[in-house]
């Protein structure tokens, strides 16, 4: 089921906590939502998922526009911000109501449990109270909950956290082998999540989206800055750093590693800089002993969208 | 529609029974109501006299309080914990969430009185019982019973503080059941027949009397629905 927004705005007293943001994610899609705490990541999902009716604009599920209603409900999975749970319900009951209230029919719910507590690794724990398990397990529970009922749209925000990086691992590996088949939205400020799970990434800043396609597209983008990190022998730190700046177009000159020399050049200049970094060294008699173009990182990219 | 209520309202009556309140509720309600209706004070032995009045007159009291200590966390702890967002997000609307859990709460109650039917076995033992009369003293009590929850679910919906759901709904009990029974046996005409027919105590007592009147029903019914209309729009709001 395709997940059509248009022009979505929803406003707390005067703040716009989301501002005139329209996307598609379609079946089989992954979508990560980046954006730094406040963005409107969780007020978007929360509309996404019919728990706030939005004061602007449309959702389109599939080929129906709906701004509450039951039948569209029981076809989304949604994992909270902060995972509430029944403290004192047992796992596997706690399933059970979960796919009893999304129309699992009653002779489906057992099977439906068990293949659950397969894929979320809850085995050993699945007979405790949910108050007695650690986060991550309880997390589990969550992720669980929320996909009981096979839903054609998941939306989770922030799915990994509180867990431990081998669980992040299976729960990443979960998420991906769900997306293949369903329309997946997942919320996350983990940077590196997003480049392992997601097909694609909004960025959304204050309400706005400020960034939409793949990794690779958004790399492009930023492209026209270039970094390399350099090691030269033969001159005095101060003399280098007076080198280095005066190549044409670098704005920024960084030792980064002091005993072994090792320099950050930035360069917004569309000549290569690698080139200009090697001419530099041959007229000045200098010993370049390493050379390495780094690839802008994502981390760069969410920081120089969402900054201003 | 019919379903989802039924799961909701399994789910809460499990969960009063997985976390003592229920054994807690039947406990005291039974001590409380057969200490003063066998032994102690006007007791069925000295009234000599075989019926449930004494019986009911206690049991109108200790309901009066422990309603509102099963209603308080209904839906104050749904918000507070969040939980809230996990039911409305699935195929579970305001009303059935409301309605589920005022049929948990009577089905609690349902079985708290269920256990004191041995009562009745007792006193038709000891001479003439009217059945009439404990009928609709029982029916009585679920009526009364059903307008409280009501009161208390809403009281309930309207904050994410047990305690808070607590007192208010006392409080609007407290209204209901005194102050607008002293009001009215001082005011006259219009106003005081007006006071008269809003008090709970006066409703009760007369259908506990063995007079089922329509307007007695029609009076807690409609308390019921209102109590329970106020928790859908606060529940909707909550969202």
């Amino acid at each position: 089921m395709d997940l059509k927004i248009n022009e979505l705005s929803k406003t707390y007293g005067h703040q716009k906590a989301v501002d005139n943001i329209s996307f598609e994610v379609r079946s089989g899609e992954i979508v990560g939502f980046l954006g730094p705490n406040g963005a409107g990541k969780t007020t978007t999902m929360k509309m996404l998922t019919q728990y706030l009716s939005p004061d602007k604009g449309s959702i389109w599920y599939g080929n129906s526009r709906n701004q509450d209603n039951i039948d569209i409900r029981r076809h989304i999975g949604y994992l909270p911000e902060h995972n509430p749970l029944y403290e004192e319900m047992p796992v596997l009951d706690y399933l059970a109501f979960c796919a009893a209230l999304q129309g699992v029919s009653k002779s489906d719910i057992p099977a439906r449990i068990r293949e659950m507590v397969k894929k979320c690794g809850l085995d050993e724990e699945k007979h405790k109270k949910i108050g007695e398990l650690s986060k991550g397990y309880r997390q589990r529970v969550g992720l669980a909950q929320a996909i009981i009922h096979n839903p054609k749209i998941l939306i989770l925000d922030e799915p990994t956290t509180g867990l431990d990086p081998n669980q992040i691992v299976e729960i990443r590996e979960l998420i991906k082998d769900l997306g293949k088949e369903k329309t997946v939205i997942l919320s996350t400020h983990i940077l590196s999540e997003v480049e392992a799970t997601c097909d694609r990434i909004l960025i959304i800043n204050k309400g706005k989206i400020v960034a939409d396609g793949t990794v690779g597209n958004l790399r492009k983008q930023t492209e026209s800055r270039q970094i390399t990190y350099v090691k030269i022998d033969g001159a005095s730190p101060d003399e280098l750093h007076r080198l280095l700046s005066s190549i044409p177009g670098v704005n920024v000159v960084d030792l980064i590693n002091k005993e072994e020399n090792r320099w950050e050049v930035q360069s917004t200049s569309e000549d290569a800089l690698n080139r200009a970094i090697f001419r530099l060294c041959v007229k000045n008699n200098l010993e370049l002993l390493e050379m390495t173009p780094m690839e802008t990182k994502l981390e760069d990219i969410f920081r120089d969208l969402t900054l201003n | 529609m019919k379903n989802t209520i039924s799961i909701i309202a399994w789910r809460e009556l499990n969960s009063f029974f997985d976390s003592l309140m229920a054994y807690i509720l039947i406990i005291a309600f039974l001590g409380f109501s057969g200490f003063f209706t066998w032994i102690y004070g006007a007791d069925v032995f000295i009234r000599k006299e075989a019926d449930l009045a004494v019986f009911f007159s206690i049991a109108k009291w200790t309901l009066f309080f422990f309603i509102p200590a099963i209603t308080m966390r209904m839906i104050a702890e749904e918000k507070k914990t969040g939980t809230i967002e996990i039911l409305l997000t699935k195929a579970v609307t305001p009303r059935q969430l409301v309605i589920g859990k005022y049929m948990a709460c009577m089905l609690l109650i349902l079985i708290t009185l269920a256990f004191t039917i041995p009562y009745y076995f007792s006193i038709s033992k000891l001479g003439n019982i009217d059945h009439g009369a404990t009928i609709s003293g029982y029916l009585g009590l679920l009526l009364m019973s059903s307008a409280y929850v009501a009161i208390g679910l809403f009281a309930s919906s309207i904050t994410n503080n047990q305690i808070v759901a607590f007192l208010l709904s006392l409080l609007i009990g407290i209204v209901f059941h005194f102050i607008l029974d002293v009001l009215s046996s001082g005011s006259r005409g219009f106003i005081g027949s007006l006071l008269n027919d809003l008090s709970v105590s006066k409703h009760f007592d007369s259908i506990s009397r063995g007079v089922l009147d329509t307007k007695d029903v029609l009076f807690f019914g409609s308390l019921t629905l209102l109590g329970l209309f106020l928790s859908e729009i606060f529940v909707s709001k909550s969202k």
